[in-house]
């Protein structure tokens, strides 16, 4: 960043009011001011303060689900945390302005900076300062060598250093550490890079997830209508999705059954058979941590679950309702919840919600659910409360995961107001003829999250090259150091300083040690001789 | 070794590696007082000479008790060192034996509990590498003191049995983030060690309770050469490992995480604590409240976060009833 300090405003002399700008000063006052160093550094805490809210307030960008939960429990904060756009923090106007304006200032200091470092790059040396002994470190002897020797020797000793070729002959000016501005530099400009690929990204990316039922006659095909959720960037188009489908052959978990992680899985893996548009059929083992790459498209294995196979026949005999229905895990031991709908059933619509216990054990008296595997089948259970009457289908779009019952009434198996419990394979008659409900099989199903993040590679790269640059710009050492050795009394007086340049170098070391060494050199010479 | 001996052994050599470090603190305060008493009997005979004649702290103390008082501490001193050098090879001990248990064997930062033992083990370690480098025994009491209290903490607090990895952390990012998140985190508590004990030489010079303390161009320069390093590393650990990672398991490179937010934040704040020390106005004592809020904000992100955020994929601590359970759930951090 630029240290340029506040403009010297004394020189606008005249008959204005002291304080007072013209236009045009008032730009370049307000340009100074954006690319100093302080401003730079006021921005980078605002930044990083603005960036609280979103981490304590829940965000619709990263849990919708949580954000809405959130806004009917404060009823009173939710009016005016959304005219601040709490819920979208990191899109926000004022959260931008931050940023662009660090972006502005990042720029605006980054290019003058490039152009003296050009400059610098070609340039000598700065000349030896008259009074090298009034620098922070700085040492002086006296010998009987000649000051050209000296000089020559320390030369010598310089190595590394850039050394100025005009010098007054009494004196070596040297410079190191070149490349620690231009770690700098490049470090800032990274940043930009990476900022650039992050909105890229933003913009024209997108995120999907879908519930994908494990066999041959299920699959999905990238297109808008068939994701569950679908988050994209303003300037995603739904031509940007790239022509792909793929099945789920088989889906394998490894369940343990001893030590400290019994009930819980692991080694999740599922066989998925793709083609990416004309292209030939392919397998891939989709895996956590290993996704599938289909094009510019990244796939990832997120959740699975069961979707038990319930059929539901009406009081005159016709299905009403067929099929796996997905239920959504409620815990880590897979137990889950689903919802079964025959708006279409006669005399009276029917409706189940309930439970899904993949191994199933009762503990006084109640069901628990021990554990996620099924195994062979003989533990599953699904426990369903009934409902008829009107499932409030005409009042608009309804999740298929929740069952309205305001309107429906609750029905039983019999009178103790008891759900439909069923094993595997059985079969229950609803009450008053109104037909029958049964548990014929269980298939898994897997969530997977479809995205596209375009200039994920190029924010790597940037942020990569910015790690580079900012470990030249901490370890590369710069620093000026002179020598200067001349006639005083008849003997050689001389004087060595250095100056450092990087803040953290210890330069009385470095003086010191070269003082010794031009000394230590003569008194080794006069031992040769 | 089964590996329930090296769950057994690995609790064991955490116990002992704490009794050694409170030993450590012991001797280390028994220098420190040493330094504290020559610094007060510095002050009381300059006002007996008068003012005008210097003391010099430096020079040897001329009579035979002080001197033998003198070696006394550089001994505390030398066993000091001794004493947690051994803490910190039990320490090891224990980490390793915490891998070992797992089945199957495992770096151990799976969970909070590991993640605690880890990162004091490194600033533990790093006081000691850096010993002699950057001249850190004044630092011992609070870098013993730090570790025997957050030993405490981990044991008592967060201690979790020996379990598998969940599937999303079973991955050799999780070697490569963490180590990097750990070995920062660790460089920038002794770091902000370093700080601390600038600002408070700054506000009290003469106190004779901070004697051994070097001056403030010292402690800046050291907390700065700490933090130079410490810095690289989490920005390798949050803005390169952490989104690749993020991009294999969850499906995005950055996901506006709670964890990740704060691990910004941090980054953010000790860029600002760099630009700070470079910036006219703000160097010394603002630079270093600013390497302390970096500090907070990190150790934030480590507690705080996952008890006051449900909504991170990093916060594990299982609230009831998700509306999905995610493979990529049960982490630790």
């Amino acid at each position: 960043m630029s240290t340029t300090s506040a403009p010297d405003q004394e020189k606008n002399e005249g008959v204005r009011r002291p304080g007072e700008l013209n236009a045009r000063e008032l730009a370049r006052w307000g340009w100074r001011q954006l690319t100093s160093m302080r401003t730079a550094l006021i921005l980078l805490l605002l930044l990083a303060l603005a960036a609280v809210p979103g981490s304590l307030i829940p965000q619709d960008g990263v849990d919708s689900l949580k954000a809405d939960q959130w806004r009917e429990a404060h009823t009173t904060l939710t009016p005016i945390y959304e005219k601040l756009g709490l819920f979208n923090v990191y899109s926000t106007p004022w959260f931008a302005a931050i940023y662009l304006l660090l972006m502005v200032s990042l720029v605006g200091c980054i290019i003058p900076r490039c152009l003296v470092y050009a400059r610098a790059m070609r340039a000598q040396p700065p000349a030896t300062p008259a009074k090298l002994t009034r620098l922070p470190d700085s040492t002086t002897y006296v010998t009987d060598e000649e000051p050209a020797e000296v000089l020559a020797a320390a030369r010598k000793q310089l190595r590394g250093y850039r050394i100025r070729k005009d010098d007054d002959g009494e004196s070596v000016s040297a410079e190191k550490g070149y490349l620690r501005e231009a770690g700098n530099l490049i470090f800032h400009m990274s940043l930009i890079i990476v900022l650039v690929a992050f909105a890229t990204g933003s913009l024209f990316g997108y995120k999907g997830g879908v519930i994908v039922l494990v066999g041959e006659e299920y699959g999905f095909a990238n297109e808008l209508s068939q994701y569950d959720d679908f988050k994209s960037g303003s300037l995603f188009a739904p031509e940007d999705l790239d022509d792909f489908s793929f099945k789920i052959d088989d889906f394998k978990a490894e369940w343990l059954s001893t030590g400290a992680g019994a009930g819980t899985a692991r080694g999740f893996n599922s066989k998925i058979r793709y083609t990416a548009g004309s292209s030939d059929e392919k397998t891939y083992d989709l895996r956590v941590n290993h996704p599938l790459t289909i094009g510019s498209t990244d796939v990832f294995l997120l959740a699975h679950g069961y979707a038990p196979v319930i059929t539901v026949r009406d009081g005159e005999g016709n299905v009403a309702y067929s099929g796996p229905t997905i239920f959504l895990p409620q815990s880590q031991n897979l137990l889950s919840f689903g919802v079964v709908k025959a708006p279409y059933a006669s005399p009276e619509e029917i409706g189940f919600q309930g439970l899904f216990y993949p191994f199933e054990g009762t503990v006084d008296g109640e069901p628990v659910n021990l554990m996620g595997d099924i195994g062979d089948g003989s533990h599953a259970m699904l426990s369903l409360q009934g409902f008829r009457g009107d499932l409030n289908l005409d009042a608009g779009p309804q999740s298929v995961y929740a069952l309205d019952t305001s309107k429906a009434n609750m029905m039983s198996p019999d009178e103790t107001g008891k759900a439909f419990n069923l094993r595997l394979g059985e079969t229950a008659e609803l009450p008053d003829g109104l037909g029958s409900v049964s548990f014929d099989d269980v298939q898994q199903w897997n969530r997977v999250q479809i995205s596209k993040s375009p200039g994920k590679e190029w924010a790597l790269l940037g942020v990569s090259l910015a790690l580079v640059g900012l470990l030249g710009s901490l370890f590369i050492r710069s620093r000026r150091v002179w020598v200067r050795a001349r006639r005083v009394d008849g003997r050689t007086l001389v004087e060595i300083a250095a100056l450092d340049r990087s803040g953290g170098g210890d330069t009385a070391a470095v003086v010191t040690g070269l003082a010794e060494t031009l000394r230590g050199a003569r008194t080794q010479e006069e031992k040769d001789v | 070794m089964s590996d329930h001996t090296w769950g057994v052994l690995s609790n064991q050599a955490i116990t002992a590696a704490g009794v050694v470090y409170f030993l450590a603190l012991l001797c280390a305060l028994v220098e420190w007082s040493a330094w504290q008493s020559r610094a007060r009997a510095a002050v009381a005979e300059k006002e007996l000479v008068g003012a005008g004649a210097p003391a010099d702290e430096a020079d040897a103390p001329t009579n035979p008790a002080a001197a033998v008082r003198e070696q006394r501490a550089a001994l505390f001193g030398r066993l000091s060192l001794l004493l947690t050098a051994i803490a910190v090879a039990c320490h090891l001990v224990a980490l390793v034996g915490r891998g070992m248990a797992a089945d199957p064997n495992r770096v151990p930062w799976g969970n909070m509990y590991e993640f605690t033992i880890s990162g004091s083990f490194v600033v533990a370690a790093a006081y000691v590498a850096l010993h002699r480098r950057l001249k850190l025994s004044w630092m011992a009491p609070w870098v013993l003191g730090f570790t025997v209290v957050v030993l405490m903490l981990a044991v008592v607090g967060l201690y979790e049995p020996v379990a598998p990895l969940t599937e999303a952390l079973n991955s050799y990012w999780l070697v490569i983030h963490v180590i990097a998140a750990i070995i920062a985190t660790g460089g920038f508590t002794l770091g902000g060690i370093a700080s601390v004990t600038y600002l408070l030489k700054a506000r009290f010079p003469d106190a004779a309770l901070l004697a051994r303390v070097p001056d403030l161009d010292n402690l800046d320069r050291v907390s700065y050469r700490i933090h130079a390093f410490a810095f690289p590393v989490w920005t390798f650990g949050v803005l390169i490992s952490g989104p690749i990672w993020a991009h294999e398991a969850w499906g995005s490179y950055w996901n506006w995480d709670p964890k990740e937010v704060w691990a910004f934040i941090t980054w953010v704040v000790y860029a600002g604590y760099l630009h700070a020390r470079a910036t006219a106005g703000w160097k010394g004592k603002k630079a270093a409240i600013v390497a302390l809020i970096g500090l907070a904000t990190l150790w934030f992100n480590f507690i705080g976060i996952n008890y006051f955020s449900s909504t991170s994929q990093h916060s594990y601590a299982a609230p009831a009833a998700p509306a999905v359970v995610e493979l990529t759930e049960g982490a630790s951090r």
